[in-house]
């Protein structure tokens, strides 16, 4: 179990920083596919099944493409005129680093952790539709609202303006 | 006796398994599972290139290739030595990773999704509660592979091709997962094996199958329209347009690897085509009471060789669609309508039992579908075909 | 080092690379990334929880993890196009370019 773990934690974190350090764009966008494969299995070893499944349906489904799809249009695969660092990297890099000091500090000191070693929770999907349409049918409905908005939203901004050259 | 031949391949596996030591038995039995699958796709991939070719070419007033074994039925092995011998090149501007990657990624993703679909009575791989999900999130996986296999390329033919086919199946995989959720919101479970229980009924000796309902013939016309397009087989080729675009996104692509993706493609088709059995065809039941007798898998493949047939006979009837006609008819057209079958499906589940509700639902489906079809069509100015010759 | 305490630390690496991505790389794109990946981040951190928490019969954790993913998507999608609509007027998508609001 925990050989499983550490296997899928080294590729996610690899896929991560391969996302955020490669130098051509897309395979920055390929590399973040497999930090979200990694993601998904993650889950499912959580025990969270839908969650894992949505994982990959939404994100390695629709938002890898969405990403892959930006590249392409803004002409992000040739090679970058002044390097890839944005001018204020250091101070973006110690401000991360910062961060996650304060979280692994948080994290190894706190005592909550050390409890509740809980059996596997057993969640059919059954019970999940039920949850969506009793307990969480608001943020459902809101949701759906919010989707349609951002759909729209996006249209509209990435839309041609009439008479523009294209 | 009709037990055991439909339950030998299960009854098989027991047995091997057995001779082993218990604390691996787990494993091998999954292992012999997925040997077992990864043995009789391909077979069938390779049956499949046969009955294509030979179909194909009667469909074109010739005979297909008759000179590999009688009828051409060893052309497979003939295609499968050339293949692996041919030499494998890879142009040098091409980004060498992706490029190895992208085949890879198609037949595994595409092979995963073999696992839960139920090939006979108990002859699942996983019986997974959100199998359908896994599925169709599975499915999903294979558009990035295509966009990797054009864009590694560094070829503008094959770029294109690959965005054309990666819009394709974004467009079309919201009608497929759309259709397929009128069935589970009429079975309660996203379990492949509980839907093929629910079909597995019989009322006078006819089988209960979603296909012979009104909404589930909706949905399974719907089903059959966006599987072709996810599958890119014509008349939605377009991505891999002969006559346009070389090879699409696999221009680049020789040997072994053109043929784990061309492997890929077909394995998809099956996929898909064992689905939509699954899912409105009543997976391994028997279409009649009666026969019951005849072992589970049979029917199973018999109706997935059923579908490959007719769609390499749409292949080979139907011209090609263009891009903005293909893109416009799956918003434009099949989203609606599916949205609009799943409505009629929550009609039929609440009007009980009874010959009122068959007319009602058939009505509202056939009313939109006619009324909206001729308003399209007149807007269109479609007229008496006529002719402009080169003057 | 409980199961829990192994997650949550995964969790913290992934959100800080995705923090160091967003703020140290030029595209635009890159930046979108480094937030997508800060978002998931998050989201094993909530279903984390959910599994070796209190109730897990609530569901609570994996239906906020649900929304989050549904909500995520969204927001990249709205914030592609918004890179699109900048590309199309700045030609370019180098941030340290678009900088007409300085000073």
């Amino acid at each position: 179990m925990n050989v499983v773990f550490w296997i899928l934690a080294v590729i996610t974190v690899l896929g991560g920083l391969m996302a955020v350090t490669l130098k051509n764009t897309v395979h920055c966008a390929l590399a973040l596919t497999v930090a979200f494969a990694g993601l998904a299995l993650l889950f499912l070893q959580l025990d969270a099944q839908f969650a894992g499944f949505a994982q990959v349906l939404v994100y390695i489904g629709a938002v890898a493409i969405l990403v892959v799809f930006a590249i392409l249009l803004t002409r992000g695969s040739e090679t970058p005129s002044e390097g890839v660092l944005s001018h204020t990297w250091f101070a973006g890099l110690l401000i991360a680093a910062a961060v996650f000091a304060v979280l692994a500090w948080a994290v190894l000191k706190s005592t909550a952790v050390l409890q509740h070693e809980t059996a596997a929770p057993s969640v059919s999907v059954q019970q999940i539709g039920s949850a969506l349409m009793g307990r969480y049918v608001l943020p459902l409905e809101i949701v759906a609202l919010l989707l349609t908005a951002a759909m729209l939203g996006a249209v509209m901004v990435a839309l041609h303006e009439k008479g523009e050259q294209k | 006796m009709a037990n055991t031949a439909d339950q030998i391949f299960v009854l098989l596996k027991h047995w091997i398994v057995s001779v082993f030591p218990i604390a691996i038995q787990p494993y091998l039995g999954v292992l012999l599972s997925v040997v077992a699958i990864i043995a009789v796709f391909p077979g069938l991939f390779a049956l499949t290139t046969v009955i294509e070719r030979k179909g194909l070419g009667r469909m074109q007033n010739r005979i297909g290739p008759n000179r590999t074994g009688p009828y051409g039925i060893l052309q497979p092995i003939a295609d499968g030595i050339k293949s692996l011998t041919k030499e494998d090149i890879v142009p040098t501007s091409a980004d060498a990773v992706v490029h190895f990657m992208a085949p890879l990624v198609l037949v595994v993703a595409v092979f995963m999704g073999f696992a839960v679909l139920p090939m006979g009575r108990n002859m699942q791989l996983v019986d997974m509660d959100a199998g359908l999900l896994f599925f169709f999130a599975i499915g999903a996986s294979t558009e990035l592979s295509i966009f990797m296999a054009g864009w590694s390329s560094r070829n503008k033919y094959s770029l294109l091709g690959a965005m054309r086919a990666v819009a394709q199946m974004i467009s079309y995989e919201v009608p497929l997962l759309m259709s397929s959720v009128v069935i589970v919101m009429i079975t309660g479970s996203l379990s492949l094996v509980k839907i093929v229980d629910a079909q597995n009924q019989y009322t006078w000796g006819l089988p209960h199958w979603y296909i012979f309902t009104p909404w589930g013939c909706a949905a399974f016309v719907m089903f059959c329209v966006a599987g072709t397009a996810e599958t890119n087989r014509s008349p939605f080729d377009l991505p891999e347009g002969e006559s346009e675009l070389v090879a699409g996104y696999f221009t680049e692509y020789s040997g072994f690897k053109f043929a784990l993706f061309f492997l890929g493609e077909y394995l998809g088709m099956f996929s898909i085509s064992g689905l939509g059995a699954t899912l409105f065809l009543g997976g391994w039941s028997a279409p009649l009471q009666v026969l019951n007798f005849v072992p589970s898998w049979i029917w199973f493949f018999s109706k997935v060789m059923l579908s490959i047939v007719v769609l390499i006979w749409i292949r080979g009837t139907l011209p090609r669609l263009r891009q903005d006609q293909l893109m416009n008819f799956a918003w434009k057209f099949v989203l609606p309508m599916t949205l609009l079958n799943l409505l009629v499906a929550a009609i039929w589940r609440f009007m009980g039992d009874g010959i009122l509700r068959w007319i009602v639902c058939s009505a509202i489906l056939l009313g939109v579908y006619v009324v909206v079809g001729t308003v399209e069509m007149r807007r269109k100015k479609y007229g008496p075909r006529s002719y402009r010759y080169a003057e | 080092m409980t199961p829990l305490a192994e997650y949550l630390l995964v969790a913290a690496l992934l959100f800080a690379i995705g923090l160091a991505g967003a703020l140290t790389r030029r595209n635009a794109i890159l930046v979108l990334i480094g937030i997508e990946l800060m978002l998931n981040a998050a989201n094993l951190n909530l279903v984390a929880f959910w599994r070796y928490g209190a109730h897990p019969e609530l569901l609570t954790g994996m239906m906020f993890a649900i929304f989050s993913i549904a909500v995520a998507a969204a927001e990249a999608a709205v914030g592609l196009g918004l890179v699109i609509a900048i590309y199309r007027h700045a030609r370019t998508t180098d941030l340290d370019e678009i900088n007409r609001m300085k000073g």
